[in-house]
């Protein structure tokens, strides 16, 4: 199958259904992986992280989950199509940088990624649309259980599954879930509520995880702790001291915009909307901002003739690459800005488009 | 209100009740963190490398411990953050241990999955592993008669396992 058939559309898991959708957009797990018997990654020469990607490929293609995925080469994939699969949370920004030998399987709905030669040999990750963490962890148990039988992994009884940084040790499990808090942040709560979630020795990033400043109140919320707990001990304790409260609050504010200051709040939607449908330039930071409204218009029913599919598509094809793959052309960033408003305002006067 | 320190904005408020005698701070989080009152949450590997590190290096020679099988030193790890192998864990066990344990909440060991396929040498380690598990099973479900003879079992690995 041809990944360029992927580009043109949104995957079914952005399709903004999944419980509590108007709050949380997405969860996943990632879990890392080392093959027995190799040099770590970053320490192996170039021959030695062939020959993972080889022993890794191998054998996850004699697999019937991994001849179902695609499969990439990364030295084969132009840097346009890495950023493409990174907007897509396909592959982390450190694969698609990285060099080296390195590679991805991905599976046709968009859901499953294994990413070899990243920062470990292997990166196992599930996504899921909503809050579904449990769902999410055990498709990536699905795939887990069929590699694991495949190779050798290195393990140690005290530290778990072993890492090239000793701050993923342990389970190796990243849970991460991506918010949407725009009342919380209008009503000047979001700081208390990332202090509480630090206090929980949880990571709070932007959109893009690591590395990356939080744009239009999306936030990504994960654990930093992977030693002396277990898989399912992690992911509870995030959704139940965490995310639920969290989507409780926002939530109450939401309600509480509603019920004291409605004229402030349709007037920040609708200008939004406004500038949206009628902008001749837009870098993407301006549109994630003002899309951050629109979609709280929407899922508030304060916006009623727009679909949140629509603003989801939106979102992820006016981001750079998206654009450029198509417009199907280079574009410095101020042709892309003028494309961007030109995408924006014809997906907005007529969805279907 | 404005910290007590610098002039930014205070966050972090506490009230001590010392021997009857009741004193406020009203801090910023950055002289929050200096006074030792609240911790940073995404503390970056290479700032726990030199925190914790420096002091008990002075005192011994850690930096010249050199894995065998992939000839990466602790100072070069203290630089890049990165291990080289897995046979590091062993080789720099003493002082990462401490860089371990500071990362993941003072964690004792692993709880939880652990692989279908081990080899020979972590044969032994691994049966010890599944007892620990069955071990953290039984308290968790209040079954103490199991886990004082799975404790029993245990320690017949020796103390330091």
């Amino acid at each position: 199958m041809d990944i360029s058939s992927l580009y043109n559309h949104v995957a079914p898991w952005m399709d903004g259904s999944g419980p509590m959708n108007d709050i949380v957009i997405s969860s996943r797990i990632r879990l890392a992986r080392n093959i027995s018997g190799f040099l770590f990654f970053p320490r192996a020469d170039a021959q030695q992280q062939r020959d993972v990607l080889n022993y890794v490929h191998d054998r996850l293609m004699t697999t019937d989950v991994g001849k179902s995925m695609m499969y990439l080469d990364m030295e084969n994939v132009p840097v346009l199509q890495r950023s493409i699969l990174v907007e897509r949370h396909l592959i982390s920004r450190r694969l698609a940088e990285g060099n080296g030998a390195c590679g991805v399987s991905i599976s046709q709905d968009e859901t499953l990624a294994v990413m070899i030669n990243e920062e470990d040999h292997l990166r196992l990750q599930a996504i899921a649309g909503g809050l579904q963490l449990e769902e999410t962890y055990s498709q990536i148990n699905r795939i887990e259980n069929v590699l694991e039988e495949q190779m050798e992994y290195a393990f140690s009884p005290r530290y778990g599954y072993l890492t090239a940084c000793p701050t993923n040790v342990g389970t190796g499990i990243r849970v991460s879930v991506m918010l949407h808090l725009p009342a919380l942040k209008m009503t000047g709560q979001i700081e208390k509520v990332f202090r509480a979630a630090r206090d929980m020795r949880l990571a709070v990033r932007g959109f893009h995880g690591e590395g990356t400043e939080p744009i239009g109140d999306f936030f990504q919320l994960s654990n930093q702790t992977t030693l002396g707990k277990s898989e399912s001990q992690i992911i509870e304790e995030l959704t139940s001291l965490a995310v639920i409260p969290i989507v409780e609050y926002e939530r109450r504010a939401r309600q509480k915009l509603i019920d004291d200051r409605q004229v402030a709040l349709d007037d920040k939607i609708f200008r939004a909307l406004g500038t949206l449908g009628n902008c001749r330039m837009i870098n993407s930071e301006e549109a994630m901002f003002l899309l951050s409204y629109v979609r709280l218009g929407v899922h508030l029913e304060r916006i009623k003739d727009l679909s949140l599919n629509t603003v989801n598509e939106i979102f992820l094809m006016t981001q750079p690459a998206h654009l450029q793959n198509w417009y199907k052309k280079d574009m410095d960033p101020t042709q892309r800005d003028q494309m961007r408003a030109e995408f924006i305002v014809k997906k907005l006067s007529s969805p279907s488009n | 209100m404005k910290c007590q320190l610098c002039n930014k904005q205070a966050t972090v408020h506490l009230t001590e009740i010392i021997n009857g005698e009741k004193t406020e701070k009203h801090l910023c989080e950055e002289c929050a963190y200096n006074d030792g009152i609240t911790i940073k949450a995404h503390v970056p590997i290479n700032e726990l490398l030199t925190d914790l590190v420096e002091s008990q290096e002075q005192a011994s020679e850690l930096s010249e411990l050199t894995c065998p099988q992939c000839t990466m030193t602790w100072s070069e790890f203290r630089k890049g953050g990165l291990l080289g192998c897995p046979k590091d864990y062993e080789i720099f066990d003493e002082p990462l241990r401490k860089i371990i344990s500071k990362a993941h909440e003072n964690a004792k060991g692993h709880i939880g999955r652990s692989p279908l396929k081990v080899s020979g040498k972590h044969q032994d380690q691994m049966s010890l592993f599944r007892l620990r598990q069955k071990l953290q099973h039984a308290v968790d479900n209040e079954d103490y008669e199991v886990a004082a003879s799975l404790r029993d079992e245990i320690e017949k690995y020796g103390v330091h396992n």
